[in-house]
């Protein structure tokens, strides 16, 4: 994602390695270059078939289909049945917009979104911080933060459920002041209770990703700091915080589009949609609408609405936290 | 033969150095006795954090095995630590008795195993044409090699189900579980970081050599990037092994689910009906988690931060 931007280098690179070797070819046998339009290596096209293939049908062509089916009257039919699907324009757009079950979805993200966002960014960076300084049991730490992670969340949220129940161990251990209603039936506490979950669960992600970043801080700002008498704070707010600048926007985009997509979690640890939708999520939604109730066209509006909200919220973020070179 | 060796070196120690770049205690120099100070200032601090962390991030794991082990749920705080009385391996019969475990995850193998295949197959192909070959519209591939790191699954949910369900008739089915899946262009992007490290002289040299190109991805090229194998299989593969939404649409036959789908439909659904359906929750889920949990502790030198970093920073 942040490709765009870092690999203008490599990207630019490639042709740079090739551009030389080509002027050296060229003193000699220059004809042999201009004789093949393909390219020197025309079999790199054949290499390169199958992906390309795959891409356009499986990734570029449904990506048309989405919005070709959320401005239709689709449903389904039995395969290779030719039926009319007509032209309507917005109408499932404003189905979607005007259902309070997805408005109420949406809110969900944004409570999701507000939670998950600065705890993964703050966490993280912090985390990733302290490892980088710390020199014993490193690979202890290191593997302890990426277990979650690398953890199906099915299994995962079985532990939780356990315990963040009733009569779960949170609660044993918090006495009079456990929520009643418990954490996952209470309509106040089901989406912080998801985002809390979802932030533990990804936060070992993207320590790696400012673990990669930190590395490319020259250790001479710290020298240079404290001679100057910074103290660690000082180094941390000016010289770490903005040396991982642009993976900050990585980390915030990245955890905007995870939120996004939030399925498995409110549908496990809350059984569906929590109490009075309080963590239905708009991914649920689309599959409630789409392939339970039939109406493909609506989850595909919805899916539409749902990136162009992303989209929204990362140019959002990168204003905010990406500064003028982000 | 000896460019091949020098290469192979020249791999060897990159590996190296990535790894010391791992370890600021490694670095050879670059840090003076300011810097001992600073460490010396700041690791205690550091280590009770990582440490807090650690136990965080520890402790359900260790409660989940727990928990799996009890005859009956023990919720209070005495309940986290093992009592002789309470323990039973029950839990384990019980799931295994609604859903079948090791069927499912035979299944959860098999999709995430096709995944592999074709990513590190048709990725090995194009990430080494991307970095090492010159031909007409390499632009445009690696140009949407970037792109579709950048399609949103929201958007493919519904036309892939109504392409590969509804009109396809793959529900129920392997490759209709992998077909979403089946190319990770985070993978090609490893592959064609790592091709290009490799210097191109060593390919020009085999091709006047009179080397065809299948056999110099072969025989040259995939030895030297043995370690991005490593690196795109574990990348890839926590995807497939973790992933619930899509095969749960696609699987309504028991009999194919991968794990994650059964032990999911058991939480939702059966549980309720068990007498102990916590126990055999956790059941399922420590053998649905130690997989995973396995192979990324026995590869973890290979999972580290220089790795993912260039995976998705370049």
């Amino acid at each position: 994602m942040s490709l765009r931007s870092s690999d203008g280098g490599p990207a630019a690179g490639s042709p740079a390695t090739g551009v030389p070797v080509g002027r050296t070819a060229d003193q000699r046998p220059a004809p042999r270059k201009r004789k093949n339009i393909l390219g020197r290596q025309p079999l790199g096209l054949l290499f390169s078939a199958p992906y390309v293939i795959y891409v356009l049908a499986v990734l570029a062509y449904p990506l048309g289909y989405a919005v070709y089916i959320s401005f239709h009257d689709f449903f389904f039919t039995a395969p290779r049945v030719k039926v009319d699907r007509p032209f309507v324009g917005l109408d499932n757009y404003i189905t979607v917009l005007s259902d309070p079950a997805v408005q109420r979805s949406f809110a969900n993200i944004g409570v999701f979104l507000v939670i998950n966002v600065p705890l993964t960014v703050g966490l993280s960076l912090v985390l990733a911080n302290a490892l980088n300084r710390v020199t014993k049991l490193r690979t202890f730490f290191r593997v302890s933060y990426y277990v979650p992670y690398v953890t199906a969340s099915v299994a995962v949220v079985g532990v939780w459920l356990f315990l963040f129940q009733q009569n779960g161990l949170v609660n044993a251990l918090l006495g009079p002041l456990a929520p009643n209603p418990s954490w996952l039936t209470n309509s106040w506490l089901a989406m912080p209770t998801v985002a809390l979950y979802v932030t533990w669960k990804q936060l070992g992600f993207f320590i790696l990703l400012y673990l990669a970043a930190l590395q490319n801080i020259p250790d001479e700002l710290y020298e240079s700091a404290s001679v100057d008498g910074g103290n660690k704070w000082v180094q941390f707010w000016n010289i770490t915080v903005p040396g991982v600048r642009s993976a900050s926007v990585l980390v915030t985009l990245l955890a905007t589009i995870t939120g996004a997509n939030l399925f498995t979690e409110p549908y496990l640890l809350t059984g569906g949609g929590g109490p009075d939708g309080a963590s239905t999520s708009p991914v649920f939604l689309m599959y409630q609408k789409g392939i339970l109730q039939g109406n493909p066209d609506v989850a595909a509006a919805l899916g539409v609405i749902l990136v162009i909200g992303v989209l929204l919220i990362a140019l959002i973020q990168k204003r905010l936290v990406g500064g003028k070179e982000a | 033969m000896s460019v091949i060796d020098a290469a192979t070196a020249a791999n060897n120690e990159n590996e190296k150095n990535d790894d010391d770049a791992g370890l600021p205690g490694a670095l050879p120099s670059g840090r003076g006795g300011s810097t001992v100070e600073k460490r010396r200032n700041l690791g205690v601090g550091s280590f009770v954090l990582l440490a807090v962390g650690a136990f965080v991030f520890l402790f359900p794991f260790y409660y989940m095995f727990i928990g799996s082990l009890q005859t009956s749920p023990d919720t209070s705080v005495a309940g986290a630590f093992p009592n002789p009385a309470n323990l039973t391996g029950e839990n384990y019969a019980n799931i295994n008795g609604s859903i079948d475990l090791l069927k499912g995850l035979v299944n959860s193998g098999i999709f995430t195993g096709g995944v592999i295949l074709f990513t590190v197959v048709f990725g090995l192909l194009v990430g080494y044409a991307l970095a090492q070959m010159h031909f007409r519209g390499k632009g445009f591939v690696f140009g949407m090699m970037l792109l579709v790191q950048m399609i949103p699954f929201q958007l493919l949910l519904i036309p892939l189900y109504v392409m590969i369900v509804r009109d396809y008739g793959l529900a129920d089915s392997y490759i209709g579980m992998i077909l979403p899946f089946a190319i990770n262009s985070t993978a090609v992007f490893v592959f064609r970081q790592y091709f290009m490290q490799l210097p191109s002289t060593l390919f020009e040299a085999a091709r006047i050599d009179g080397a065809s190109e299948l056999r110099i991805l072969w025989q040259i090229a995939i030895p030297l990037v043995r370690p991005a194998i490593v690196t795109a299989v574990l990348l890839t593969f926590i995807g497939p092994w973790n992933e619930f939404l899509w095969p749960f649409l696609v699987t309504k036959d028991s009999s194919i689910q991968p794990l994650a789908v059964s032990l999911a439909n058991y939480i939702s659904n059966v549980a309720a009906t068990a007498s102990n359906p916590f126990g055999a929750i956790l059941a399922g889920a420590c053998v649905l988690a130690a997989p995973a949990i396995a192979l990324f502790i026995f590869f973890q030198r290979q999972f580290i931060s220089t790795n993912i970093g260039s995976s998705v920073k370049g």
